[in-house]
């Protein structure tokens, strides 16, 4: 329990002229459909309840008007629910005072906007110091704090620039400062990618990635991009017409969809994307280096298999060697050290197939998996890769190798 | 034809008109002395500077505020009015549009503010504010000096309340004009209502602000032939003069005075907004 960050327990946002008589509606059953055919009222978010673990990115998935702008509102009360419990810390923030909803939005949960939102008028430092400049007058702390947190995504230096001289992926870091510069514990990012082109996208992913590793802050993130959530999100929820439809880590939403919808959604993933080095790795056949050409040759009559690997006594991949040589080996009385291929194509469990393309065009041997110890993990042969792209499921592993 | 018994609206108005000088008397006087005291506080001002560094004034501001062909327009413009002779008529009209300005921005401004925070009270601002543009500017004159004698006064009264309503509405357009996403930024950041005025919603208005000032500068102008009427002193006076007694070319060349000085003012007003952004 004290794990949670973030609680919400029937969430529920009716826009219209009489929430409370939507409400009331929801309750006795009817849908966002009908409620908007009687009424003409929008249902914006109904009944939303997860739970946001302190330290994880939080990903909240679902088509455009499936709500998940008003959700991520409701969380820091830029909308007031109609309904429920936004519990931050075990405190319900629906129930505060607006002086205390100022302190809690002050010190605890920062936003970054999906068009930034900069203030024009201001330079990229007083943009930055904006959240600390309306606690209090200490300018000097404040203006090392911003400094701090230009420094930390990489815009040191235009402290001085407005943000119109910037372009996207700047003004989105400084959008990122500003919000980081009071050192919440929790950031609140709505589509804070979706303006920036696929690359600088890329890059902003990968940075947001890197400094929630000495962060761990909590991040509720907010997009329409499958392959945006898979990439970043711990968890993610996928909503559709206000509803949170199911929450659960990339895997599970991938392999165990919970409905059609989520099917759907999931169906066109580009799984070259999604999938990594892992999931369609196979055991490798190996050999330890202080055998022969001879038990090579064995091994590889004895599997039908035309190569084999390597390792030393801790299991560590020293090199391979193919069957033909391993042959020539015997005949001419040749070692083992004098047939070995050392410099093989290596990639790591979580290397996206997507990344292993060019690797495999270049070598005739199988890719060798290895962990950052370079001890072998497993291999991956084309056919793997191949049939896991035409989501054929025995390519495909669990939580094991095949 | 008559349908029913005409309403006596004219007596009602005189009435409450009639109950506001016998109760309010004291307030009027102070108002009145207090204005007029404003007013020659700045004549005297401005004809205590010779006229030409006063016209070098104008001149460098009009080159700062935008570019050099206002600023030589200026120049000619005005030592054209001083060889005319009708120097001390456009301070005297300079001090009343000034007046008339700076009263419409100190109680124009906080109402547009005012505004912008709820549609209630903008609802009910608005249909005032069309009357007060629409009533013919005139009819201002009479309560006006009934409150606040003969003089200027009553002159800058009916410039101030025709002049006011762009100066409110554009404040008003300005703060609500503010993109909803810095409001949501401001407000997720923890600002007090304050804190956002000020920090965000102000600061990015002021353009639009400038422009609703420009165009109350330029009615306070338009005002100046008519509060001439109850005896404000000034180039309106010599238009009037010229008008009643016929006489054509000093008609013209006040008339001249008071175009060149509203072209310098607009273009001095209209730039100092979008100047001050960059
Ligand atoms: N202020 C409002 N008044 C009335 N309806 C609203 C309001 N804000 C949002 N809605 C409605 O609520 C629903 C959810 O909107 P929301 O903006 O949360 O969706 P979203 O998932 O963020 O979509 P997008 O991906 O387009 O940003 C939509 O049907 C929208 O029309
Ligand atoms: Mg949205």
């Amino acid at each position: 329990m004290a794990q949670s960050k973030i609680t919400i327990r029937n969430v529920t946002k009716v826009f219209g002229k009489s929430p409370k008589q939507g409400m009331n509606l929801l309750n006795n059953g009817k849908t966002k459909q009908q409620i908007l055919e009687e009424t003409g009222m929008t249902v914006g978010v109904n009944k939303a309840n997860f739970e946001v673990n302190a330290g994880e990115i939080f990903v909240i998935m679902g088509l455009s008007g499936s709500g998940k702008s008003t959700l991520v509102r409701m969380l820091n009360r830029l909308i007031d629910p109609t309904d429920g419990q936004v519990l931050i810390d075990g405190e319900d923030i629906v129930k505060l005072k607006p002086h205390q909803l100022r302190e809690v939005r002050r010190r605890k949960m920062s936003m970054v906007f999906q068009r930034f939102a900069l203030f024009p008028h201001r330079t990229v430092l007083n943009n930055t110091i904006y959240g600390l400049e309306v606690q209090g007058p200490d300018k000097q702390v404040q203006k090392a704090k911003a400094l701090q947190s230009l420094k930390l995504v990489g815009l040191d230096g235009y402290e001085n620039s407005y943000p119109k001289e910037l372009s996207g992926g700047m003004q989105q870091r400084v959008g990122l400062a500003r919000a980081l510069a009071n050192d919440p514990d929790i950031l609140l990012m709505d589509e804070a990618f979706s303006a920036l082109d696929p690359l600088i996208r890329k890059d902003m992913q990968n940075e947001l990635l890197e400094l929630q590793e000495t962060m761990e802050k909590t991040i509720v993130f907010i997009t329409h991009d499958l392959d945006e959530a898979l990439r970043i999100g711990d968890r993610i929820a996928l909503m559709k017409d206000g509803s949170i439809v199911q929450v659960g880590t990339p895997e599970e939403i991938l392999m165990n969809p919970a409905n059609d919808y989520v099917e759907r959604f999931v169906e066109d993933v580009d799984l070259s994307k999604v999938l990594t080095a892992f999931n369609i790795m196979k055991r490798p056949e190996k050999m330890q280096n202080d055998r022969g050409p001879r038990v090579a040759l064995q091994l590889m009559r004895d599997e039908g298999i035309s190569s084999i690997y390597v390792v030393d006594k801790r299991q560590k991949l020293i090199g391979a060697v193919t069957a033909q040589d391993a042959a020539e080996a015997v005949k001419n009385n040749q070692s083992l050290e004098d047939i070995l291929i050392h410099d093989l194509t290596t990639v790591t469990p979580d290397t996206l197939i997507v990344d292993m393309f060019e690797k495999m065009t270049g070598s005739s041997l199988p890719l060798a998996v290895v962990d950052d110890e370079n001890r072998l993990k497993g291999i991956i042969v084309r056919g793997a890769v191949i049939g896991a792209l035409a989501g054929d499921d025995n390519h495909i592993n669990g939580n094991g190798v095949n | 034809m008559q349908l029913f018994p005409k309403l006596p609206l004219a007596e009602w108005v005189e009435q409450a008109v009639d109950f506001l000088t016998d109760n309010l008397g004291p307030f009027f006087e102070a108002l009145t002395e207090g204005i007029e005291g404003f007013v020659e506080f700045i004549v005297l001002i401005l004809s205590s500077i010779p006229a030409v560094v006063l016209i070098a004034i104008f001149t460098g501001l009009a080159w700062w505020a935008s570019r050099w062909t206002i600023a030589l327009f200026t120049a000619v413009g005005l030592l054209l009015i001083q060889n005319l002779g009708y120097w001390d008529g456009t301070i005297d009209t300079l001090a009343l549009v000034l007046s008339s300005v700076i009263i419409s921005i100190i109680i124009g401004v906080p109402i547009g503010i005012w505004i912008s925070q709820s549609d209630r009270s903008r609802n009910v601002i608005t249909p005032i504010l069309d009357f007060m543009q629409t009533m013919p500017a005139f009819v201002y004159l009479i309560p006006a000096i009934l409150f606040f004698g003969i003089g200027v006064v009553p002159g800058i009264i009916a410039s101030v309340i025709f002049a006011m309503p762009p100066t409110i509405r554009l404040t008003n357009l300005g703060i609500r004009q503010v993109p909803e996403d810095l409001i949501e930024a401001a407000n997720a950041f923890g600002s007090t209502t304050n804190q956002k005025l000020f920090k965000v919603q102000l600061p990015l208005a002021t353009p639009t602000i400038m422009a609703g000032i420009n165009q109350s500068i330029m009615l306070a102008l338009s005002m100046v032939v008519i509060a001439s009427l109850v005896g404000a002193p000034g180039l309106g006076a010599d238009v009037y003069r010229a008008v009643t007694q016929l006489r054509v070319g000093t008609g013209f060349e006040a008339g001249l005075a008071i175009v060149i000085l509203a072209i310098v003012l607009d273009r001095i007003s209209q730039n100092i907004g979008s100047t001050k952004q960059q």
